[in-house]
């Protein structure tokens, strides 16, 4: 039960990962590696929509095993 | 243009709009209420449930003139324009946290509105009044710029219908679309653009599969599509203030944080069956954001194409600019049935958001102005009515502004909206947390914020929202509404540190911790 609370928190710093990968730009202001002719730029931004889903759903998971919202 | 008429084109595009058109009046009796009641007309009865929830909210914030002026940008400008990428991820992690909190007390204390929660939270009416009017204010040239979707799609297809009036050219097929949209949005609200929304989004996703499906292969593959875009704008070059990175990553943010306090998100958002729905939503969403990429990059593929150098298509660009790249990509590329497919998908995909827009500004207009200053003991009726005449004013009020001015214009003002939009965080978003913050601090910070963010604007003549900080000696180019929101922060907090070590009295708060969960 005491460990309640932390657990929470944690599963919420999932989604800090978020805003750090896509507004980090320096990170990703580069072409290389191209995938299959797509820039790095284009193709690192999109694969971000699939893993911010993916965050998402497991926090949502974890929250619902708890049985209680942020 | 002196394109020939392409009537398998035209056809299937009125058949299209004419079936929406039944749609939304026939959405009346959908999952039927008592229309006579704001919550009804307004919110669709708070019923929806997480699919009708789903294509709402996309049809809502994915508008139109974001399928247009996206992949424009990236015509024109290149790699920036793909801000709208970071700005629509960022969105949904934001919805799942923040916004179960203002659905839940909203649902608790029958609040219609986002101001609505301000006053009940911070028992300041003034307060609430300047988070409606900032919506309001914010929400008509966004309106006004859906038109602009509606306008280019027309013109693509080659018709030309116009009558003079009072010296004014009015485009009859954009006002014939306008007083059907008027029509149903005032007979069924928000039941019409959430069964629309359907339709709508069959269509988009269509066309977009089609799009990847046909567009790419025709141009020799995504590596030829990327290697005719010149290398200096395929990632952010800094050459200019408005392509750095922090300028990037400003707009992204701070287009994000803006997006979910316009009237139209809230709308969506306050009308879901249950709090569960917006959580699922928030995971579901990303979706369109896929889309929105997919379409963004239909920017490089009109510039493989070379349909800016085509004779067929230069009245449009010499017209609509960069915003005719999309259009004259699909003219170039698509058989006719096609194109009145895409077409109608853009155009119907205008009449969602701006119906859902009108309806969140006649929700605070009668709300949080008419109810609160104007007749305080208006029953239910009078206030349902109320706000259905006002949805026909607010719509009329953008059909004129874009008749009547120049488009850059309501391009300017919609870039001002977001500026302002934003100044509205503190009392809302912070608002769902704590009640610390002092509603006259609030106030403050809105001014300021407000102020500074106009100045900021206005020193680079309305023509671009990035402004150059100079911090520490480096110049630094912002989003102004980042920039802007910092101010209103600062303000805010300490005139709150001032007021609450005064002891200077708050109104009472009349929602509990147990409402916001």
């Amino acid at each position: 039960m005491a460990d309640r609370p932390r657990r929470r928190l944690r599963a919420y710093h999932l989604l800090l990962l978020v805003p750090l990968a896509v507004l980090w730009v320096p990170f990703y202001n580069r072409a290389e590696p191209a995938l299959d002719g797509i820039p790095f730029f284009y193709w690192y931004q999109m694969a971000w929509i699939a893993i911010t889903v993916v965050l998402t759903l497991i926090v949502y998971r974890l929250d619902r095993r708890r049985g209680s919202g942020p | 243009m002196t394109r020939a008429l392409d009537p398998v084109a035209i056809g299937i595009f009125v058949a299209l709009f004419a079936l929406v058109t039944v749609l939304g009046f026939v959405a009346a009796h959908w999952r039927k209420g008592d229309l006579s009641q704001l919550h009804e007309w307004g919110l669709g009865g708070r019923r929806f449930g997480t699919v009708v929830s789903w294509f709402l909210l996309g049809g809502d914030l994915y508008t139109a003139y974001t399928f247009v002026a996206v992949p424009a940008l990236l015509y024109g400008v290149g790699a920036m324009g793909f801000f709208a990428m970071p700005y629509t991820i960022l969105v949904w992690p934001i919805l799942f946290m923040v916004f179960p909190r203002l659905w839940s007390v909203c649902h608790r204390k029958g609040y219609v509105t986002v101001a609505d929660f301000v006053r009940g939270r911070f028992g300041s009416r003034t307060l609430a009044l300047a988070v409606a009017v900032t919506g309001i204010v914010a929400t008509m040239p966004y309106i006004a710029l859906q038109l602009v979707g509606i306008e280019v799609v027309i013109a693509a297809l080659g018709v030309h219908w116009t009558v003079t009036l009072g010296g004014f050219t009015i485009d009859m097929p954009l006002l014939i679309a306008f007083a059907i949209l008027a029509a149903y949005t005032y007979s069924s609200g928000l039941r019409a653009p959430a069964m629309i929304a359907i339709v709508k989004d069959i269509l988009i996703y269509g066309t977009i599969i089609a799009v990847i499906a046909v567009i790419p292969a025709e141009l020799g593959g995504f590596g030829h599509i990327f290697a005719s875009v010149s290398p200096a704008k395929l990632t952010l070059s800094g050459t200019a203030p408005g392509t750095t990175m922090s300028a990037y990553a400003t707009l992204a943010l701070g287009s994000a944080l803006a997006l979910l306090l316009y009237p139209h998100s809230v709308t969506g958002i306050l009308s879901s069956s249950r709090r569960e729905v917006i959580k699922r939503n928030a995971i579901a969403m990303p979706a369109y954001s896929l889309a929105l990429g997919l379409i963004a990059l239909m920017g490089f593929m009109a510039v493989a194409s070379g349909v800016g150098t085509m004779p067929e298509y230069a009245g449009g660009f010499k017209a609509f600019g960069p915003n005719f790249a999309v259009p004259a990509l699909l003219l170039h590329c698509f058989p006719g049935w096609a194109v009145g497919i895409a077409f109608a998908a853009i155009a119907i995909g205008a009449l969602v958001p701006a119906a859902i827009m009108s309806i969140a500004s006649a929700n605070l207009f009668t709300r949080n102005i008419y109810k609160v200053y104007f007749n305080p003991y208006c029953s239910d009726a009078q206030e349902s009515r109320t706000a259905k005449i006002v949805s026909l004013i607010v719509k009329a009020g953008g059909l004129i502004f874009i008749i009547a001015l120049p488009q850059k214009y309501a391009i300017v003002l919609q870039l001002l909206g977001g500026v302002w939009i934003i100044q509205t965080l503190p009392a809302v978003m912070l608002g769902l947390y704590t009640r610390w913050l002092h509603p006259w601090a609030l106030l403050l910070g809105w001014l300021a914020g407000i102020g500074t963010g106009t100045w900021m604007a206005s020193t680079l003549s309305f023509k671009s929202a990035t402004y150059v900080l100079h911090l520490f000696g480096t110049a630094v180019p912002c989003y102004a509404a980042v920039s802007a929101l910092a101010v209103n922060l600062a303000v805010s907090l300490i005139f709150s540190l001032l007021f609450n070590a005064a002891s200077r009295q708050a109104g009472p708060d009349e929602t509990l911790a147990e409402d916001y969960v």
